[in-house]
């Protein structure tokens, strides 16, 4: 089968991020950016499914400017076959997203589809979802094992209190979680070699889609700071405080 | 228009993460409708007409919504929330798998995880695991929501009597199927929902040890949670994962044991009316947002903590 995997540039998960002072946005001018690591567990998933020789090719695709590729090389490096970029100048509206995302499987015609169940800039947990909605296809979000089986997915899921699994008719879209797998180093060897490998570029006009705003962004503030408070130097202290001070016991 | 908010339920009772979003959506206008959807669902229904602030309780009761499958239950919200101006889900992870179909069928936009309302189109989230708050427009008809139960108090269960009225339509796309569940079983609260969590960290060496932080929770009648890499490392199950990735708590008392305070966990608990640090690094960026340190080894001190609550 056919996979399908999509990654997205974010800043690095160890870099603290800053709000810039006009309160437009956070500041990404020379922060060190990185593959968004529930991609990277989307696209081990993929390599592993090809590896296991359930999948026969995979394909990554990212949206946005030039930078971009960087990622794609990434994932190219992890094992995945080729690569498509589509452009844009910034990062798009998840909504956005899923569209361009629908047109290019359209033509792709994956059997699975695999995505990061969040970015860790913008934190929505969307896009996955609502390529489900547009393609009408079965949804597995927060995947923590996936099980391909005569023409089903059997995806487990983190839930609020424990696991639950599904069972999905393929094609189908499988979001991962954190414990899905651990995403492999990619070799120098392999570095060299995805500098070879196929990455086609195309744009929203090419796939009829219309970028459309849905929100506008007021402002980014920074989050209320937390004081820190006392040292205390034994447990009763601890007890006392905790009773007479700030009265939670 | 009026509001419609999306029940969360296990098709017995109604869960408190729903009171919370209610509360949020108060904010946004006047006409609250509450939905439930489930099977045999009526007990969540009635529950459901007591809520405070709710006029009207919509019940679509039918075995293609007894797991709350996102193909299926998608559907029916998008089509009753055509005639709303916004529809309203608690973050939980049933909310966070169907709403953003929701949001698509309508062709509008998903505003996730709100934790504040400043206008009925206005909306602060947090975003970069909470390092920054974003305060969002949307400029569609409909308005498709989130919210984090831990920034709005919950509203009242009781005191409300709003009309039942039975949703008809059923919505089976049939293609998804639900195969089984395994559900942690505890006679603890919750973690979203207690007064007091007490969390540990990689420094608990091991999974045994989390019985002392157990003895200490049943002592004060609060939830047992785990830092990322305590998780990680193999000493508890993932669903006690406190933190970005996982749960967002703000109880009344969190006490952290051996947790050394990484941004990730730090954006799961920082809204916590008092935080408890106890850790032998006094260099830990746990202290920073602790209320009271105590710079000790846990062997010794979480033990003598429990024998003198």
């Amino acid at each position: 089968m056919k996979v399908l995997v999509t990654v997205k540039r974010v800043i690095d998960y160890n870099v603290k991020v800053r709000v810039k002072s006009d309160n437009t946005d956070v500041d990404l001018a020379n922060v060190k950016m990185a593959l968004n690591p529930f991609c990277e567990i989307a696209v081990e998933e993929a390599v592993r499914l090809k590896e296991a020789g359930t999948a026969t090719e995979v394909v990554v695709v990212s949206i946005g400017p030039k930078a971009c590729e960087e990622q794609i090389r990434t994932a190219l490096a992890l094992g995945v076959d080729r690569g498509i970029r589509i452009e844009t100048e910034d990062s798009p509206e998840s909504l956005n997203v899923a569209k361009l995302l629908a047109k290019v499987i359209e033509e792709e015609k994956p059997e699975l589809i695999i995505m990061g169940k969040q970015a860790i800039d913008t934190d929505n947990n969307q896009t996955g979802q609502m390529l489900g909605a547009l393609l009408d296809m079965p949804q597995g979000t927060f995947a923590s094992e996936v099980q391909i089986d005569d023409g089903k997915v059997n995806v487990t899921r983190e839930v609020d209190g424990g696991l639950q699994t599904v069972a999905l008719n393929l094609p189908a879209i499988v979001t991962t979680d954190l414990r899905l797998n651990e995403p492999r180093y990619a070799s120098l060897p392999n570095i060299m070699k995805a500098k070879r490998k196929p990455l086609d570029v195309k744009n929203p006009t090419d796939l009829g889609v219309e970028l459309k705003a849905h929100t506008q962004l007021l402002k980014v503030t920074p989050p209320e700071e937390r004081q820190a408070g006392i040292k205390v130097g034994s447990i009763d202290e601890l007890v006392d405080k905790l009773k007479n001070e700030a009265k939670v016991l | 228009m009026a509001i419609l908010v999306i029940a969360e339920h296990d098709n017995s009772t109604l869960k408190g993460a729903t009171l919370n979003a209610v509360t949020a959506a108060t904010r946004m206008g006047d006409d609250l409708h509450l939905l439930v959807a489930g099977a045999d669902c009526g007990a969540v229904a009635e529950a459901a007409a007591k809520v405070a602030c709710v006029s009207k309780v919509l019940v679509a009761d039918n075995a293609a919504y007894e797991y709350q499958l996102a193909e299926n239950i998608s559907r029916l919200i998008a089509e009753l929330g055509k005639n709303y101006s916004h529809v309203v889900s608690p973050a939980t992870t049933n909310g966070k798998n169907f709403m953003p179909r929701v949001a698509a069928l309508l062709d509008v936009a998903q505003l996730s995880d709100i934790t504040a309302v400043d206008a009925a189109d206005t909306f602060q989230r947090p975003i970069y695991a909470g390092n920054a708050i974003a305060t969002v427009q949307s400029l569609d008809a409909i308005k498709v929501i989130t919210v984090r139960g831990t920034a709005f108090d919950a509203a009242a269960a009781e005191g409300g009597s709003a009309a039942v009225e039975v949703v008809g339509s059923v919505h089976d796309a049939e293609i998804s199927s639900f195969v089984g569940e395994e559900m942690a079983v505890s006679d603890r609260p919750e973690l979203t929902a207690a007064k007091v969590v007490i969390s540990g960290g990689r420094g608990m060496g091991n999974g045994e040890n989390f019985e002392l932080l157990e003895r200490i929770a049943d002592k004060l009648g609060a939830a047992v949670g785990a830092s990322r890499a305590a998780v990680d490392a193999g000493f508890v199950p993932n669903d006690m994962q406190v933190g970005q990735t996982g749960k967002i708590v703000a109880p009344e008392l969190y006490i952290a044991v051996g947790i050394s305070g990484a941004i990730q966990h730090l954006a799961g608990m920082k809204d916590s009316k008092i935080i408890v640090a106890i850790n032998k690094d006094e260099e830990a960026p746990i202290f920073s947002v602790a209320d009271y340190g105590l710079v000790a080894d846990l062997f010794d001190a979480v033990p003598e903590l429990e024998s003198k609550l």
